[in-house]
């Protein structure tokens, strides 16, 4: 300070400094050149990650924290674990958008996979000549693949490996008449897609790609992950903004229906299911063991307040069942199923409070219930521990199947339980008397008729009274609402009140189902 | 299976009352089933007994952290209340009185450090001001009457305490009384006439003729504005009645206020605020505390360290989850080194050492620090050392007693460094000393680049700077109560003493070398940089250097000497591994899991779990052979956000026929399709549980995915 001073009061000139200048002033002092460059660049990127957060955080606006840096932060010393995932390029993957897809990508991919892979099986099979032979032929297929312009999206599917020949070719025998492929407007998207190919680099780029895999099939594997990584977060951006702009999405129009097993109900399913041997049972059981190893420090950990997640692929449900039944078998506890649909606080809360604490009343909200239990549980629990959950993160990838899990679903594939599948239709109808099932096939036929518009509110009742008059189905009013009691019952008819109080009659089935189940029929009194 | 019915998800079991028995001591855990690893139950009471004295520490620090807060607040209190007290009837006070006393307590971001705070102050307030001290969270009150049933109860609550007694009848009587604020005016009015009456016998309400009513919100932000609002105005009406007094919970910023109430509600409220220690300084404190200290044996590597901090910083900022990390280092650091056994105070530790198992003394050979320190050792002590038991456990003993006075020496030498670097430009070496003890955790930190640009810049600090620093470390070397120092504080008091007395000299110093670069004369750019550099080089070659800087130049030598000598990363210390606690990655993989990453692997790369030659295959790919769902979900990777369910099954089916190398015209292929097409259903349907896809209603038989991660 006291230089400053001194130096005013002796000249009040402006004086020009060269920036050069000034950092030599600051710092040439004693270092002199060397130093100089060093500092300068120490300055400008302080080069520990951590010590950069630390800034960021500190001095909030100066430094921004990088997500890139964060990242890695995060993910150091994976390498070290054994477990918890290849996180250091996973986190990449996970994280990173989603580029375009082209419908056709999923075909190519599966016969990628039919065949690539077959290197590796018949390496370990090399005593049998005769799948070694076909594998090769495979890959002959493959090269075919590989020349063969694509104009037809149906030849490229029959080229790959005859299993998937075989397999594409059986139903588009059905559909051949209609395009394979198609979006809701498809010449719009093809707007978009060439605009976009001017407007953006990366765009460019993947619609390059696209073409490219278009003539060479084997370029695909593995390139998405590799062509993601180069490019650089803005293109990132960029492409991800283009998935998402245009609202049709490409895909092929074919159904399940067409195919001849659409659905196949919970029983069968198992059935099937039971008959296939599970693969790789050894290394399942060894993961298993590992798994069970914890038990011991689980139980030290949940004494000592901590809590348990346990995270990773497949259900582990059968290891929790092993845990309860080894260690917990001294203790009160309680098991829930959260993929239970019918699950909810209150009936947690409820058995809890009846059959834990043998307390015997209502309450009157879920809070007091909740407020109530904490303080029948004071004594037991220090209520420190039980505010805060302590969650202790285990990883236990187990591959083993959701069967339990997914059977409370209302899966895609498996019938619904709500609606009556063809099999139980037929059955019921069978047990009928003949009157009853005309009414029904009456009913049947109408909702048929009318199952293009998807405002049909169904059948009036005076409509269908009407109607089973005239076909002698029923003489009175009275015999049809028996008749329609029954069908109630079974669950084959459902009422609507309409807006003007009538009552309309729909049979709560698909119509894809009704159409099969009346061709039966008709299959059945032409044989009879 | 006992746990699955199709009509409830919730089943309890209990033990079966004949065969209950004393359950299982919880040492008995301790062992990892096999009973091979030494001095469980030893290791465990150790444990506990680090642990509460930690914990005991912390609750501590947390106490005196408070306190400030707290008397401020509470200062607040009872100065805003005496208006309502005195009763006086001149127009400020009427005016105030419309005005509900607020202390708003802004808390930051942490919030689950918040509950520990708010009971403290709860506590604190039923000791000093008034028994009536209720809490509120937002999700009690959605509404303007849930808001007053549970002031009321909670009210009664407090009130009962001194009148356990009544309890019954009370309770009966506010479930069916209205609730609103008249009856509330009401029943603080009995409450305090009886109070009144019994004063002689209250100590803890006799300050005050009529105690204020305290209402904590403690999650200011969550409340819905119009319950607050509501209150608020209807608070204020009845305030000559019901002397109440807010205390808001803020996490975010005291604007928050203003942005909830309109000018109308929040001109009812006289506010002060109320700032808490930040929760940064609070875990520098902490650390401070528990780990920069020999107090606890305890040690955490860099890595560990470096997990902890950045979990506080990037997750939570909550010190209550850092003080549970370092909890779970510490289980995991007695659970897994059977060592850790000698993880407790010197003379203790020294005599567990001559009971050491004749395993234990073969766990401490196999050390690698200590194989290391063998190595160095003469040929004849070094067989010594293997062979003879008696010989190792007098040597760990002067080991671990080395190990003891490197820490003593260490942290005060980083106290020291760290004194001279926290105030530097741009903190080469980090504005925390946590960041300092995390560099020279990990390396010799005379080494970094960082370290010597740091030396760089104190070479270049003013002298009273330098004195300030010195004063310090003066301080932290007197406070200190080892000896080894004596020489190192004799010499930073001369340099003191040296410095002072260099202050005249320093002037005149100063005087000449202002006086010289004036003469500068009016040039064109060219010449006035040539000038410029000319000056340069003659300022270098004519610099002598003053007194000062010669005694800087020795400080900062000296101070390098200190950290050379001290400051060894303590992987060179023989033994570190018995305090150590070094498995950084346990600790992540259970505080901070990746469990999307870990799906991710196992669909992606199965072989990563299932360790089957069969399934290892380049990146990016997968063989056919995998399980169901990897292929599933391999081939939905390929879709855009539709997926056609038709072309994933036959996709699905050629890779797994071509898996199973089965002959698709055989006569069995048809019942083999059925099968295929159920194991796809079942990949489809666990996918969909997994939430990968879902449902969709856009496009017959279509599912939508719902992950646009990559691929």
């Amino acid at each position: 300070m006291s230089k400053l001073e001194l130096k005013e009061d002796k000249m009040l000139e402006v004086q020009f400094v060269g920036d050069d200048d000034v950092l030599n002033h600051i710092l040439d002092r004693e270092g002199g050149t060397k130093l100089k460059k060093e500092r300068a660049q120490l300055l400008v990127n302080p080069q520990k990650i951590i010590k950069k957060q630390e800034y960021g955080v500190e001095e909030g606006d100066q430094e921004v924290l990088k997500d890139q840096n964060y990242v890695k932060v995060l993910g150091q010393n994976v390498q070290e674990s054994l477990k918890n995932g290849t996180a250091t390029d996973g986190g990449n993957k996970v994280y990173s958008f989603q580029n375009r897809k082209y419908p056709e990508k999923m075909a190519k991919l599966a016969s990628e996979l039919a065949k690539t892979p077959r290197k590796n099986v018949s390496f370990s099979l090399k005593n049998d000549p005769e799948i070694k032979s076909i594998s090769q032929s495979s890959k002959g297929h493959s090269a075919s693949d590989k020349v063969q312009p694509k104009n037809n999206k149906n030849e490229l599917q029959s080229t790959p490996p005859r299993s998937l020949r075989k397999r594409l070719i059986v139903p588009s025998s059905h559909s051949d008449s209609e395009s394979e492929y198609s979006a809701s407007n498809s010449e719009e998207d093809e707007e978009v897609a060439q605009e976009s190919e001017k407007d953006t680099n990366a765009s460019v780029l993947s619609q390059k790609t696209q073409a490219a895999s278009r003539i060479l099939v084997p370029t695909c594997r593995g390139t998405p992950s590799k062509r993601m990584r180069r490019e650089d977060s803005s293109n990132l951006v960029e492409e991800y903004f283009e998935a998402h702009s245009s609202s049709q999405v490409l895909t092929s129009d074919r159904t399940l229906e067409k195919l001849k097993r659409a659905a196949l109900d919970q029983q069968t399913l198992r059935n099937l299911l039971s008959k296939v041997s599970p693969s790789f049972s050894a290394e399942l059981t060894r993961l298993n063991e590992q798994h069970e190893k914890l038990f011991h420090k689980w139980m030290l950990q949940l004494h000592l307040g901590f809590n348990i997640v346990l995270y990773g692929l497949g259900s582990k449900r059968d290891l929790l069942e092993r845990f309860r039944t080894t260690m917990l078998q001294d203790s009160v506890h309680v098991v829930i199923n959260g993929f239970f649909p019918g699950i909810s606080v209150k009936s947690i809360l409820n058995s809890i409070t009846e059959e834990v604490l043998d307390h015997v009343g209502t309450f009157r909200s879920v809070l007091d219930q909740l407020d109530w239990i904490i303080n029948r549980f004071k004594e037991v629990w220090d209520h420190a521990k039980q505010s805060l959950y302590n969650w202790l993160w285990y990883e236990t990838t187990t591959y083993s199947p959701y069967t339990e899990e997914t059977s409370y679903e209302n899966s895609l594939l498996i019938t619904q339980s709500g609606s009556l599948p063809l099999s139980a239709l037929t059955h019921v109808l069978r047990s009928l008397t003949p009157n009853a099932r005309g009414i029904f096939k009456l009913l049947m036929k109408h909702q048929l008729e009318n199952q293009e518009d998807p405002s049909y509110p169904g059948l009036s009742f005076q409509d269908f009274y009407q109607q089973c008059r005239e076909a002698f189905l029923v003489n009175s009013d009275l015999t049809l609402r028996a008749q329609m009691t029954e069908f109630r019952d079974h669950r084959l008819i459902r009422t609507k009140k309409g807006p003007d109080g009538v009552e309309h009659l729909l049979i709560p089935v698909d119509s894809q189902t009704l159409t099969n189940f009346l061709e039966e029929e008709e299959e059945a009194t032409v044989t009879a | 299976m006992a746990t699955s019915a199709v009509s409830k998800g919730c089943f309890v079991f209990k033990p079966k009352l004949k065969k209950r028995k004393i359950s299982v001591p919880i040492e008995e855990y301790f062992n990892k089933e096999k009973n091979e690893s030494e001095d469980s139950k030893l290791r465990f009471e150790t444990y506990h007994l680090t642990w509460k004295q930690m914990k005991s520490e912390t609750e501590q620090l947390q106490e005196e952290l408070n306190k400030n807060l707290f008397n401020n607040l509470i200062e607040f209190l009872q100065k805003s209340h005496s208006g309502f007290q005195r009763n006086s009837k001149d127009w400020a006070c009427q005016i105030k009185l419309k005005e509900i006393p607020t202390a708003a307590l802004v808390l930051g971001v942490n919030v689950t450090d918040h509950d520990l705070i708010f009971r403290r102050l709860t506590e604190a307030l039923q000791n000093t001001i008034t028994p009536y001290v209720i809490s509120l969270q937002a999700k009690d009150c959605p509404d303007m009457k849930h808001f007053l049933q549970k002031l009321i109860s909670q009210l009664i609550d407090c009130s009962v305490d001194t009148k356990p007694k009544e309890k019954e009848d009370v309770q009966v009587t506010q479930k069916k009384t209205h609730c609103s604020m008249d009856s509330l005016s009401s029943w603080y009015m009995t409450v305090t006439q009886k109070t009144d009456q019994k004063m002689p016998s209250k100590t803890r309400t006799s300050q005050w003729q009529s105690p204020p009513v305290v209402l904590i919100l403690k999650d200011m932000e969550s409340f819905t504005t119009k319950v607050l609002q509501d209150f608020i105005t209807i608070a204020s009406q009845h305030l000559h009645e019901f002397p109440l007094i807010l205390v808001f919970g803020i996490a975010t910023s005291p604007i928050i206020i203003h942005r909830l109430l309109p000018h109308a509600v929040s001109s009812l409220l006289c506010i002060e605020l109320f700032q808490s220690l930040s929760c940064k300084e609070h875990l520098t404190t902490v650390l401070d505390k528990l780990l920069l200290t020999t107090q606890f044996p305890f040690k955490i590597s860099e890595k560990v360290l470096q997990v902890l901090t950045n979990i506080f910083l990037y997750h939570d900022f909550s010190i209550q989850n850092f003080v549970k990390g370092l909890q779970l280092s510490l289980l995991e650091h007695f659970y897994s080194q059977p060592l850790s056994v000698l993880c407790c105070s010197l003379p203790e530790a020294k005599r567990r050492i001559n009971l050491l198992s004749v395993n234990q003394c073969e766990n401490i050979r196999r050390l690698p620090s200590f194989r290391r320190y063998v190595e160095k050792q003469a040929s004849e002590k070094q067989v010594a050392l293997l062979t003879n038991d008696r010989f190792l456990k007098e040597e760990t003993q002067s080991l671990l007693e080395d190990l003891h006075v490197y820490h003593v020496n260490y942290f005060l030498v980083l106290r020291c460094l760290h004194n001279f670097t926290s105030s530097l430009p741009r903190y080469p070496l980090g504005r925390q000393i946590r960041e300092l003890y995390c560099t020279c955790l990990e390396k010799n930190i005379w080494d970094s680049e960082e370290y010597a640009s740091a030396l760089q810049l104190l070479r270049m600090l003013a002298k009273d700077e330098l004195m300030s620093i010195l004063q310090k470390c003066f301080q932290a070397f007197d406070s200190s109560s080892e000896n080894q120092f004596g020489s190192t504080r004799k010499r930073i008091e001369e340099f003191l003493a040296q410095f002072q007395s260099l202050g005249a000299d320093a002037k005149e110093e100063e005087d000449a070398s202002g006086s010289q670069p004036k003469e500068l004369p009016k040039t064109d750019l060219y010449h006035l940089q040539k000038s410029l550099l000319e000056m340069k080089e003659s300022r270098r070659s004519s610099k002598k250097q003053t007194k000062f800087e010669v005694l800087r130049e020795k400080v900062v030598n000296f101070i390098d000497s200190l950290v050379r000598e001290y400051l060894l990363p303590p992987e060179t210390q023989p033994l570190h591994e018995v305090v150590y606690f070094s498995a950084a990655h346990t600790l992540r993989e259970h505080l901070n899991a990746a469990p999307r990453i870990a799906l991710h692997t196992a669909l992606n790369n199965p072989y990563y779990y299932l360790k089957n030659e069969a399934l290892n295959s380049e990146e990016g790919c997968i063989p056919n052979i995998a399980p169901d769902i990897c292929i599933a979900y391999k081939l939905h990777l390929e879709c855009s956000r539709l997926i056609n369910l038709v072309d994933w099954s036959e996709a699905f089916a050629t890779v797994v026929t071509a898996a199973e190398n089965m002959d698709a015209n055989s006569a069995a292929s048809e019942e083999l399709n059925e099968i295929i097409h159920a194991r796809f259903i079942r990949a489809v349907s666990e996918l969909e549980l997994l939430g990968f896809i879902k449902p969709t209603k856009r496009k017959t038989d279509h599912v939508a995915r719902l992950t646009w991660g990559g691929c």
